[in-house]
């Protein structure tokens, strides 16, 4: 059958370059993987380049994907089902991005994408290391191309398709009665009037930015692991002479740190702009996830520049790096699963194939376990025993064989890298060396990773052990109370170990030159701790003096790496990317601890009425306040007015607009907080806040509550009288006085042809309580049909209706009803030095940056040096 | 034995103490009947809305004070006091995790995690919903005029 309307070409198009990207990854991985093997130059020279050109295919392949893709969602093509599900008519332009990564499709898409772009640079600047690193690369291309082929093998589905149409994967003819009708399917699209949109609370510009940036810190991953396993594979475990492995993957995994540290704070943006939770951090899985990678990545940073300095710590290099990637692997499993549906709100759904996404984490441990291996039987065996295991846990239908599976992997990795890769140095280190207290700063970091990655998977424990367990009371606070130590310990250790020198530190030196960076960050800890009114008591004494410790160790962090950028790299910037880096970790501590103890709540309700909340109940008052339309309220140091509200031209999205009036100054703003309200299906309202930026604090509040229609239906109705100019008449609470009715050939709202006319009423009214209020209600004349525009004064429960004109009389419909009583229930928080966490997160950035150019200019260096000695050894 | 092998240790042995601790804050699913056994304990009950009685809720009285009846698969049925906003769907939802203590008359809810045949966890079902519903109505006849 054909049908009216559908653009099939995109599609075909798209499976043709899904199917020749999985051919083209899979002939780059054997190629590079032949090259690898190869005993002569010339043999290693041909399967290099055929690898290329199979590599270059794969890239052309995956961005035509990703163009088509692009393509058809923003031009709305509902015939595909990706485009209808996650888009719609309404969206605007900006959005059409987010469209793109909402789904998981797209988001493997996004991810392939990125590879495409790190393996091009590989391809360049990797030289001796091209083929193995790229062997993995293009192997984890295959993988991620598998995730969208939508490939049917008897019954199992590999991968979701994003071209898939909307009528195969529908029955339409039974979801749309119509269709039935005669003829009517063949013409479907034209019943299919719009999409299914895009989640309304991914409808910010963050969401356009953040998964791009967040997919390439996870895609970048893969260069330091793939890096880590070529050491291991080609059993160049060390950096004899300038040309290892280790040289090339530092800035690399620099860079990874720098974009996924970046990523995962625009996630903290977002959810602080747009999720109503009222913060940047929630401890929430899929936020956990992504920080866990980042957490064991920088340790493996730190234990690469031991080994550089020291030759130490090289087996935790290769450890970190590789686990680094598959902890990413394991949160795409935790993210994309449906495990966490219970305990998250922004996972993914399940789409089946869970199967497929274990598959890729247990392929990647086991691969790392069979580099590890160094003889070549070995390599068999460790491959057969993932064959037997993986098949074990086929057949054994219990979580907690599969789970044991990928444990085995691990373990067998971890012994591997523990016998075959050599240690250099088997002398002890010095206390007093810089070394150690690095490795223990990365040992806390590698512990708090597992700490946290342990209580987020408590879904998957809870899977394989049977169990019923679920977060306590206050989940936040259970990972805050560990978290603090770990902040204490980490920034007293970035303060004082850039102090000490490798190896061996004279203390005297040690000691006279970091005395005053300690006695200034003493002397700025006391003055915030005594004038800064950090006063946090939710969690008792205890708690709030380890935020007082917490505050002073990052204080001292800040200071100690501010003044080392003097002190111990005489100001020159381009080598202090560490110290920036570190100074720019300190105030993110800084901020942290002191916006989220000193966050406020404005919205104490001090408006209703209180029920009694029983005798030694610690229940707080309430933090919602209800605001009455033009009634002023007190909040915190306000005077806020709800003013009026306007709704998008386009889609049920409300504006509420809330004046704030200071009571001890002139200062005075408004914000306008908006809501979905009942948006497609979602009954109820979505809220998304609005905040006053200040450069030391922020104002922000959001919506909490609607009057309910349904509840208020209007019982009363109106009473019409006529009057004439400057007549006067009564009602319950007042009286009020028509003061003139004009005419007038337009109205702010437009929309009028020249012939239509338009007329006002003005209305003064005169409450009892010596207030007035002026009321305009309208009368258009629509080519000969009167329109009545409707007039309220809210706060006296009045409602007028201009029903006839004429002349200088005009009849007057006036109805007191307590269905106008419009409010809003809403939360507004105070929250200081918001912007330190901010600025924080810009300087750890850079400074990482400036790590990177240094060490990419040192790496060449070092390579010429190392090329000379090799040339004068031939 | 090296002095890093002794922090090793100590590092080890805190680790698992955390997470022996963090263990202990964990509470567990119940139902109404085995809550009512552990009576000021911290406890997640997962349960349905009783739509047979109202649910109390007045922003203008008190924007902090939410009352309703709930009951669970086994029958059980309990009064649930929750002392902050109405969830704006809680009507809708199929399900509610309700997280609080068990009190002598009524259950103190701390935190209400919903269950709701939402778009927002881009739901088949209710996707296929929409789709009837866009096919069906006018764009002019849209539900929202309600609130101008």
């Amino acid at each position: 059958m054909d049908y009216s309307g559908e653009h099939l070409l995109p599609g075909l198009l798209g499976h043709f370059f899904i199917i020749l990207s999985l051919v083209a990854s899979l002939v780059a991985t054997f190629s590079y993987f032949k090259a690898v093997r190869s005993a002569t130059e010339s043999d290693a020279t041909s399967w290099k380049n055929l690898a290329r050109g199979a590599f270059i295919a794969e890239v052309i392949s995956v961005f035509s994907i990703f163009g088509i893709l692009f393509f058809i969602i923003s031009n709305h093509f509902f015939e595909y089902k990706y485009a209808w599900q996650h888009s719609s008519r309404t969206l605007e332009v900006k959005y059409l991005l987010s469209c793109f990564w909402e789904g998981q499709e797209g988001s493997f898409l996004l991810w392939s994408t990125w590879h495409c772009v790190l393996g091009l640079i590989l391809i360049r600047k990797s030289r001796q290391w091209e083929a193995p690193v790229m062997t993995v690369v293009s192997f984890a291309q295959v993988c991620l191309a598998t995730m969208i082929a939508g490939i049917y093998f008897f019954n199992w589905r590999m991968g979701s398709n994003p071209f898939v149409l909307l009528r195969n994967e529908f029955d339409l003819r039974s979801q749309i009665p119509m269709l039935n009708v005669g003829d009517n399917y063949r013409n479907y699209l034209s019943f299919i009037r719009d999409g299914n949109d895009l989640n309304p609370l991914l409808q910010n510009y963050w969401m356009v930015i953040h998964p791009p940036v967040l997919f390439l810190g996870f895609a970048s991953t893969i260069v330091p692991f793939a890096y880590a396993i070529s050491g291991l594979w080609t059993k160049k475990f060390a950096d004899p002479i300038g040309i290892g492995w280790t040289r090339p993957a530092l800035p690399w995994a620099l860079f990874s740190a720098a974009v996924l540290g970046t990523g995962v704070m625009m996630g903290g943006a977002w959810a602080y702009e747009s999720l109503s939770f009222g913060g940047y951090w929630a401890w929430d899985p899929v936020e956990n996830a992504s920080m866990v990678p980042w957490l064991v990545l920088i340790a493996g940073i730190h234990t690469l520049l031991i080994y550089k300095h020291t030759g130490r710590s090289l087996r935790s290099t290769y450890l970190f790096f590789i686990l680094s990637f598959l902890l990413v692997l394991y949160s795409t499993f935790l993210t994309r699963s449906g495990i966490l549906g219970d305990t998250s709100v922004h996972a993914f759904t399940d789409l089946g194939m869970n199967l497929q996404l274990f598959l890729l984490l247990y392929v990647f441990v086991w691969l790392a376990a069979i580099a590890g291996a160094k003889k070549f039987t070995d390599r068999v065996y460790v491959l057969i025993a993932a064959i037997v295991l993986l098949i074990a846990a086929k057949y054994i239908p219990v979580p907690a064989v599969a789970f044991l599976s990928l444990i085995a992997g691990l373990i067998t990795t971890i012994v591997f890298i523990q016998k075959n890769v050599p240690s250099e140095r088997k002398d002890e280190e010095q206390t007093s060396s810089r070394e150690f207290w690095m490795f223990i700063g990365t040992l806390i970091f590698f512990l708090t990773a597992l700490f946290i990655i342990i209580a987020t998977s408590l879904p998957v424990i809870n899977k394989i052990f049977g169990r019923k367990f679920t977060m306590g009371e206050d989940s936040v606070f259970s990972y805050n109370r560990v978290i603090i130590f770990v902040a204490i310990i980490i920034g007293i250790l970035t303060a004082v170990t850039q102090y000490l020198r490798y190896k061996q530190t004279d203390l005297k030196f040690f000691w006279k030159k970091i005395t005053w960076p300690t006695l200034i960050a003493i002397v700025i800890a006391s003055l915030v701790l005594a004038f800064g009114n950090i006063n946090y008591q939710d969690h008792g004494a205890g708690f709030l003096g380890a935020i007082w410790l917490a505050t002073v160790c990052a204080i001292y962090s800040v200071i100690a790496n501010a003044a080392y950028i003097w002190l111990g790299m005489k100001g020159r910037l381009k080598l202090s990317g560490g110290s920036i880096a570190h100074l720019g970790f300190g105030f993110m501590l800084v901020g942290i601890l002191i916006s989220s103890s000193k966050k406020e709540v404005l919205s104490w309700n001090t408006s209703g009425i209180f029920v009694p909340l029983g005798e030694g109940s610690k229940e707080k008052p309430g933090e919602n306040l209800t605001l009455v339309k033009g009634m002023p309220t007190t909040m915190g140091n306000f005077n806020v007015i709800y003013e009026s509200d306007s709704v998008n031209p386009r889609k049920p999205l409300w504006y509420y607009k809330l004046h704030f009036k200071s009571k001890t100054s002139t200062e005075q703003f408004t914000l306008m907080p908006n809501a979905f309200v009942n948006y497609k299906g979602n009954q109820g309202l979505m809220a998304n806040p609005d905040a006053k930026h200040y450069w030391d604090h922020d104002i922000f509040t959001y919506i909490t509550s609607l009057p309910d229609p349904e509840k208020n239906k209007d019982t009363s109705s109106f009473k019409s009288e006529t009057l004439k100019t400057g007549d006067t008449a009564f009602y319950s609470n007042g009286f009020y006085v028509l003061d003139e009715v004009i005419t007038k050939d337009n109205i702010p709202a437009g929309g009028l042809a020249p012939t239509d006319k338009v007329f006002m009423a003005t209305i003064k009214v005169f409450s009892k309580n010596k207030t007035s209020y002026t009321s305009k209600p309208f009368l258009i004349n629509k080519g000969g049909n009167f329109i009545p525009v409707q007039d309220t004064v809210t706060s006296e429960n009045l409602i007028f209706q201009l029903n006839k004109v004429n002349g200088n009389s005009a009849e007057l419909a006036v109805k007191e009803s307590n269905s106008v009583l419009q409010y809003v229930t809403l939360k507004a928080y105070k929250f200081p030095f918001i912007n330190l966490l901010w600025s924080g997160v810009i300087l750890m950035v850079t400074g990482m940056i400036i790590s990177i150019v240094r060490r990419v200019e040192l790496n060449k260096a070092s390579r010429q040096v190392a090329e000379e000695f090799l040339e004068e050894k031939i | 034995m090296k002095k890093i092998h002794i922090v090793l240790l100590v590092f080890i042995a805190v680790t698992i103490g955390v997470l022996i601790s963090f263990m202990g804050t964990l509470s567990t699913y119940d139902t109404v009947q085995t809550a009512m056994r552990k009576r000021g304990k911290v406890v997640s009950i997962i349960a349905r809305l009783d739509r047979t009685h109202p649910v109390e809720y007045d922003a203008i009285k008190n924007p902090n004070f939410l009352s309703f009846m709930a009951y669970d698969s086994l029958g059980g049925n309990m009064k649930v006091i929750y002392r902050k906003e109405k969830p704006t769907n809680l009507e809708h939802s199929e399900r509610l995790v309700l997280k609080g203590r068990m009190n002598d008359d009524h259950f103190e809810c701390s935190e209400i995690l919903m269950k709701c045949p939402s778009k927002y966890k881009d739901d088949m079902n209710q996707a296929k919903k929409n789709l009837q519903e866009n096919a069906a109505t006018k764009p002019a006849n849209n539900s929202t005029t309600q609130y101008q």
